[in-house]
C-alpha cells in the first residue's frame, strides 16, 4: 500500500517491551467502584440511580444528557452507596460528582438489549443507537461520544474508515494485545462501524514496530474484501487522526476542517471492539484494557480492568510502585498526570504509568538556545520557541497570529528541547488562558444583553406610565362598546 | 528684506485661518473612542470604578485620565481588551485579581423585600414579595448593588467553586537564568 | 494523597541537553585544534589557554553580577566555545592582552550585556575578533609561518612564555601575510591573481596549513571532519556549511573564469582564511543563525557572498568575521520570511483546498 510522509516528528524510546509480550489479564473484582459523571468529552451524564439501588451488572446507572453525551453502566452487580463529589482522574485534582458502587461478589448481568443478528443488514441508525446505549466513547484517550462520530456520513459522503492501530505513544501496548488478541472482533466491530458510517472501506493502520498485531489482523481481514492493513512507519505522532490520514491517504486536513469532510473518518481500533461487543452481544462498555507500565512497577502488564476501580488497586494488583516521580493516565507524551492514586480508571484510560525519575528525565528548565529543534520536531509546522516566548511575555495576540490554536499538543518539541523548556505547557496555559478570556467576553456580553433588556424594559413600563396617566386626563370613550372596539 | 518678512506672514496668517476653520468645521462633536470603549465595558452602571456610569469612566478612560484596571465586573479579560484598544500597558498591581464571584442570598436573613431585585441591573435575582429570593448564577455579574441596599444584610459575595472545565495549566515558571 | 501537579507532560524526554551539544561540538573541533596547537607551538598554547581562561573568567563574573550560579553557566560549555573559537580566530603568535580584550568584549559585551545565553544577537567570538582587529590591527595581521613543536627553529616553552606574556618578540623579521592578505598585496602591487596564487605552496599544502594565518585557518581537513562529526550527530544541518561553502565555490569559480587577473579561484576560498571552519562551527552558532532549514540555507549563502565580497573589494584580506556579523542581524528577519507552513495551511496561513479521498 502507498504510503505518505508525514510533517516533522520525533522517535521517542518507545519502551514497549515492558510490556508488549505480556497476555491481557482480567483484574479480579475490587469491593467497590467509582464511577465519575463524566467520562467523555460534553455534557455530564444524569444519574438514573439514588444511594440504596441495587444494580445488576451493566445496568443504566446515569443517561446521555444532551446531544454530546455519554451513558454510565454498572460494572458489576452490587448497590449504589453513593453519588458524591470524589477527585477526578484530571490534573486539577478537583471533584467531580461519582456514583460510588459497592460490588456484591455475585457479577450477576443484568437483561441485555438483544444482539443485532445482522448488522450489515440493520439501518445504520440502529447501530449508531445501540451505539450511544452502550456508553462507547473514543477508547484512544479521546473519549468523544461515538455514536455522534458515526453520524459523520450522514450529513457527507465517506469514502473509508480508517482504523487507528498505531498506537504511537511510549509504553502502552493495550491497543497491540488487543489485535493480537482479539482480531476478529476488531475487524468485525470496524466493518459494523464502516457499515453505520455508510463508508464502504476500512483501512486499519498499525506501526511497523507491531510485527505481531500485523500479523494477526492481517489474518482476520483475510476473510473481508474491505479491509486492507497499511503499514505505517513507528513515528510520533502518527497515531495523531490529522497525522495517520495524511500517512494513510496523502491528504492533509485544511485548518478549521475535518477529515470526515475528505471522506475520512478515524476511529480507535479499542473501540471497534467495544462496537463489537455492543452489538453482537449487547453489551454496554464497563470494562477497557489499560497497560500498567513504568519502571517503578514490579509486574507490568496489560489488564482488562472493570471501570471505576481505583489506581491504587490497579497499582497493587501489579505489585504496586514504589519510588515512582510522576504517575500518567495516558502515555507519557500526551497523557496527563494523576493528581492522587485515589481516582478510578474510567473509559479514556490506555495506561497507568508509574515513572521513575529516571525515566521522565525531568530537569531544571535552561535558556533557549534557538537550535530549532521543536520547529524539526513539530508535525503541525509550527515554531514552537517563538509562540512560547510570545506567551512568556503574555503576548497571546501574536502568539495566535503565528499558530498557538493549531498545536495538538503532542508535545513532540518538549521532549526533544535540549534546554528542558515546558514548551507544551505554555501552549497548554495559552489555550487555556484564551478560552476562559472568550467565557468571560461571552458573559459580560450575555450581561450587557441582559441589561439592556432591562432598560428597555424599564423604558417601556415608563411609557405605558405615562400613557396611562395621559389617558386618565383626557376625556373618557363614549361607550364601553366603542372602547372595546378601539382596543380589543 | 520687508518682502519677505511680508509674504511669510501673509502666509502664516491665511495657513492659520485655514487651519483655524478647518478645526470649526470638521471638529467630531463625540470622541469616538468614547464610544467604543463604552461598547467594551459591562453597561451595569455598577459604579464600582467610582465613577457614576460606564459611560463616564469610558470617557475618563479616552482621556487617558484614568487606569483600565477599575472595572471587577469586567475582569481580566476586559482590562486586556482595554488595554490592547488604549494601547497601553495594563498596571496589573492595581487590580486586584479576584476569583469570579457571584452574589448568594441567606434564605434565614432574606425578607423578600424586593429592594435587590429593583437594583439589579442584569435581571439576575427573581423572587416574589414576601417570598426568598434567589440568584441566577449564570446572569449575576457581582457588580455588589444588591448587598448594598439590602436591609437584612442577606446577601454576600461568594467565590465560583473551581471548576474542571474552566481549569487550565499554569504558566510554567521562568527558565532559570543564569 | 492530592498532590498540586505544576508541570504538565510529556512526562518523558529525549538524551539531548545543551551540554551534550556543546560538548560534541567541542569533541568535533579537538583533532583541528591539537594541529594547529602543534603547528604553531608554545605560545599558540599560551595563547589558546589565556583566551579560554580569559573568556571563563569573565562568564563568572558577569553571571556572578547578574545573580545566578557561575558554575552552572561554565557548566553548559556555551562559553568554552566562544573562548576556542575566538582563540582559533586570533594570529597564535598575538600577546595575552589581545585575548584579553577580545574575550571581555565577546563575553562580556556581545554575549552578557545582551542578556546572556541564548540572547545574544551577534556571534560573541567574532564580536571579540572584530574588536581587536579594528582595535590591533598591527597585531592582529601579525601572522608567523607555522614552527611545529620541537622542530628546529621553534620557540621553546620559555621562549614561547616571552612571546605570549613577555613584551613581544620583533615580529618583523618572522612576519608574514596570511595567503589572502598576500594575494591581495600582490594585486595591490599590480600582481595578478592568478600569478601570485601561484607563488603560493600547492593547494594541497595550504589545505593543511602549512602556511601563516590565524590558528583557525589551517588543518582544512581536520575541521571539514569535524564539521562532518556534527552533521552526523544531527548537531548541526547541511544548510548554512553549504550554502556558505557552496557560494564561495561558485562566485569564486566564475569570476576568476571571467577575469583570472583580478579574482582567485574557487577552491582557493574554500581552502583559505576562516572558510571551513566559520561554515561549520561559527556561521551555525544556534543561537545567531535562523532556526529554520529554508532561513539557514539563506544565512549560509549570505555568509558566502559577503565574505566573498569582502575578500575581493573591501580593505580587508579576510571578511568572513564581518560577513558572519552583518548576517546575524540578518537571523530575526530570515526568521520571520522562512517560517514553516503550518499544517493544513497555505503559507500565508489560509486554509489549504479541501481534498478528497478517493
Amino acid at each position: 500500500m502507498k504510503l505518505f510522509p508525514i510533517m516533522g516528528g520525533i522517535h521517542p524510546e518507545h519502551r514497549k517491551d515492558l510490556t508488549s509480550e505480556k497476555a491481557i489479564v482480567a483484574m479480579p473484582m475490587p469491593a467497590t467502584l467509582f464511577l465519575p459523571l463524566q467520562q467523555h468529552i460534553g455534557e455530564p451524564a444524569a444519574p438514573t440511580v439514588e444511594a440504596g439501588y441495587l444494580v445488576k451488572k451493566g445496568e443504566l446507572l446515569a443517561r446521555s444528557d444532551g446531544a454530546i453525551s455519554a451513558p454510565i453502566h454498572a460494572p458489576t452487580s452490587g448497590r449504589i452507596r453513593a453519588i458524591a463529589e470524589i477527585t477526578a482522574p484530571h490534573p486539577s485534582g478537583l471533584p467531580m460528582p461519582t456514583i460510588i458502587l459497592e460490588s456484591d461478589g455475585k457479577d450477576e448481568w443484568t437483561d441485555l438489549p438483544p444482539p443485532i443478528d445482522d448488522p450489515f443488514a440493520a439501518p445504520p441508525q440502529s447501530i449508531r443507537d445501540r451505539v450511544a446505549e452502550c456508553g462507547i466513547v473514543g477508547m484512544g484517550g479521546a473519549t468523544f461520544p461515538s455514536a455522534v462520530k458515526l453520524g459523520l456520513g450522514t450529513q457527507r459522503k465517506l469514502e473509508v474508515l480508517l482504523l487507528n492501530g498505531a498506537e504511537c505513544e511510549p509504553y502502552l501496548t493495550c491497543d497491540d494485545r488487543l489485535m493480537r488478541e482479539y482480531a476478529d472482533e476488531v475487524i468485525d466491530g470496524a466493518r459494523i462501524m464502516a457499515h453505520a458510517l455508510g463508508a464502504p472501506r476500512v483501512i486499519v493502520a498499525i506501526e511497523t514496530n507491531k510485527p505481531q498485531a500485523i500479523e494477526a489482523m492481517a489474518k482476520a481481514a483475510a476473510a473481508t474484501d474491505n479491509v486492507t492493513i497499511a503499514k505505517v512507519p513507528a513515528r510520533y505522532p502518527m497515531g495523531g487522526e490529522r497525522q495517520l490520514t495524511q500517512a494513510v491517504t496523502g491528504l492533509e486536513t485544511p485548518a478549521r476542517k475535518l477529515t470526515a469532510d475528505m471522506g475520512v473518518v478515524v476511529h480507535n481500533v479499542a473501540t471497534a471492539r467495544a462496537v463489537h461487543d455492543a452489538v453482537r452481544l449487547g453489551r454496554p462498555l464497563i470494562s477497557r484494557i489499560v497497560t500498567v507500565s513504568g519502571g517503578a512497577v514490579p509486574n507490568p502488564g496489560n489488564i482488562e480492568v472493570p471501570l471505576g476501580v481505583k489506581v491504587s488497586e490497579l497499582l497493587a494488583f501489579c505489585g504496586g510502585a514504589d519510588g515512582a516521580a510522576r504517575f500518567v493516565s495516558g502515555g507519557p507524551m500526551m497523557g496527563q498526570p494523576l493528581p492522587s492514586l485515589d481516582v478510578p480508571v474510567v473509559k479514556g484510560s490506555s495506561g497507568i504509568l508509574a515513572l521513575t525519575r529516571a525515566e521522565t528525565r525531568e530537569s531544571e528548565p535552561q535558556p533557549c538556545i534557538r537550535c530549532g529543534s521543536c520547529i524539526a520536531a513539530c508535525p503541525c509546522g509550527l515554531v514552537p520557541m517563538q509562540m512560547a516566548a510570545f506567551i512568556r511575555a503574555e503576548k497571546m495576540a501574536e502568539a495566535v497570529r503565528i499558530g498557538v490554536q493549531d498545536c495538538v499538543s503532542c508535545g513532540s518539541c518538549t521532549y526533544v528541547c535540549p534546554s528542558h523548556i515546558p514548551l507544551v505547557q505554555y501552549f497548554r496555559y495559552a489555550k487555556g488562558r484564551l478560552a476562559t478570556q472568550d467565557r468571560e467576553r461571552r458573559k459580560n456580553e450575555q450581561t450587557k444583553a441582559l441589561v439592556e433588556a432591562r432598560n428597555a424594559r424599564l423604558e417601556r413600563l415608563a411609557m405605558a406610565r405615562r400613557d396611562a396617566a395621559a389617558r386618565a386626563r383626557a376625556p373618557q370613550p363614549e361607550t364601553a362598546q366603542e372602547a372595546g372596539r378601539i382596543a380589543p | 528684506m520687508l518682502l519677505d518678512v511680508g509674504s511669510l506672514a501673509v502666509m502664516g496668517v491665511t495657513l492659520g485661518a485655514v487651519l483655524g476653520t478647518a478645526a470649526k468645521l470638521l471638529a467630531v462633536p463625540h470622541n469616538p473612542l468614547e464610544e467604543e470603549i463604552l461598547e467594551m465595558l459591562p453597561g451595569s452602571q455598577c459604579g464600582q470604578c467610582g465613577f457614576v456610569g460606564c459611560a463616564q469612566y469610558a470617557a475618563a478612560l479616552a482621556k487617558g485620565a484614568a487606569p483600565v484596571t477599575l472595572c471587577p465586573p469586567g475582569g481580566k479579560g476586559t482590562i486586556e481588551a482595554l488595554a490592547h484598544k488604549l494601547g497601553v500597558t495594563p498596571d496589573m498591581g492595581q487590580h486586584k485579581e479576584t476569583v469570579p464571584q457571584v452574589a448568594f442570598i441567606d434564605e434565614d436573613l432574606c425578607i423578600g423585600c424586593l429592594r435587590c431585585i429593583g437594583e439589579c441591573c442584569s435581571d439576575a435575582i427573581v423572587g416574589a414579595p414576601k417570598q426568598l429570593h434567589t440568584v441566577i448564577a449564570d446572569a449575576c455579574h457581582a457588580c455588589t448593588k444588591c448587598v448594598k441596599v439590602c436591609p437584612t444584610e442577606a446577601i454576600s459575595m461568594h467565590a465560583l467553586p473551581p471548576s474542571i472545565t474552566a481549569w487550565h495549566w499554569q504558566k510554567p515558571g521562568d527558565p532559570m537564568r543564569h | 494523597m492530592n498532590t498540586v501537579v505544576e508541570k504538565s507532560g510529556p512526562y518523558t524526554h529525549g538524551a539531548n541537553s545543551i551540554q551534550r551539544t556543546m560538548f560534541t561540538v567541542l569533541a568535533a573541533l579537538v583533532p583541528a585544534t591539537l594541529f594547529n596547537l602543534y603547528l604553531f607551538g608554545w605560545p599558540a598554547i599560551f595563547l589558546f589557554a589565556m583566551t579560554m581562561a580569559a573568556c571563563v573568567a569573565c562568564e563568572a563574573a558577569c553571571v556572578r553580577i547578574g545573580g545566578g550560579s557561575p558554575a552552572n553557566a561554565i557548566g553548559n560549555g556555551s562559553v568554552l566555545i566562544t573562548g576556542w573559537l575566538l582563540a582559533l580566530s586570533l594570529p597564535p603568535w598575538a600577546p595575552w592582552w589581545v585575548a584579553v580584550v577580545a574575550s571581555v568584549f565577546a563575553v562580556g559585551i556581545a554575549k552578557h550585556a545582551f542578556g546572556g545565553l541564548g540572547q545574544n544577537l551577534f556571534n560573541p567570538a567574532m564580536v571579540g575578533r572584530v574588536v581587536v582587529l579594528v582595535s590591533f590591527p598591527v597585531q592582529m595581521t601579525a601572522f608567523v609561518p607555522p614552527k611545529p613543536l620541537f622542530s628546529a627553529g621553534a620557540p621553546g616553552f620559555i621562549e614561547g612564555l616571552g612571546v605570549t606574556f613577555g613584551r613581544g618578540v620583533n615580529l618583523d623579521g618572522l612576519s608574514a601575510a596570511s595567503q589572502l592578505g598576500f594575494v591581495k598585496n600582490e594585486l595591490a602591487r599590480g600582481v595578478p591573481a592568478h600569478q601570485s596564487v601561484e607563488q603560493l605552496p600547492g593547494l594541497g599544502e595550504l589545505m593543511w596549513g602549512f602556511h601563516p594565518g590565524s590558528m583557525g585557518e589551517t588543518a582544512v581537513p581536520l575541521l571539514l571532519l569535524g564539521g562532518l562529526f556534527l552533521m552526523w550527530r544531527k548537531v548541526i544541518t547541511w544548510h548554512i556549511p553549504v550554502g556558505m561553502l557552496g557560494t564561495l565555490l561558485l562566485l569564486g569559480t566564475l569570476f576568476s573564469a571571467i577575469d583570472p587577473g583580478r579574482h582567485a579561484g574557487g577552491l582557493f576560498h574554500l581552502i583559505s582564511g576562516a572558510s571551513v571552519l566559520g561554515a561549520f562551527f561559527i556561521a551555525t552558532d544556534y543561537v545567531t543563525s535562523p532556526v529554520s532549514n529554508g532561513g539557514r540555507l539563506a544565512f549560509g549563502i549570505g555568509c558566502g557572498l559577503l565574505t566573498w565580497i569582502i575578500r575581493t573589494y573591501a580593505g580587508y584580506p579576510e571578511g568572513f568575521a564581518f560577513a558572519i556579523l552583518l548576517m546575524n542581524a540578518m537571523a530575526p528577519l530570515l526568521d520571520r520570511a522562512f517560517r514553516p507552513r503550518m499544517f493544513g495551511r497555505t503559507l500565508k496561513g489560509e486554509p489549504l483546498p479541501l481534498g478528497k479521498f478517493k
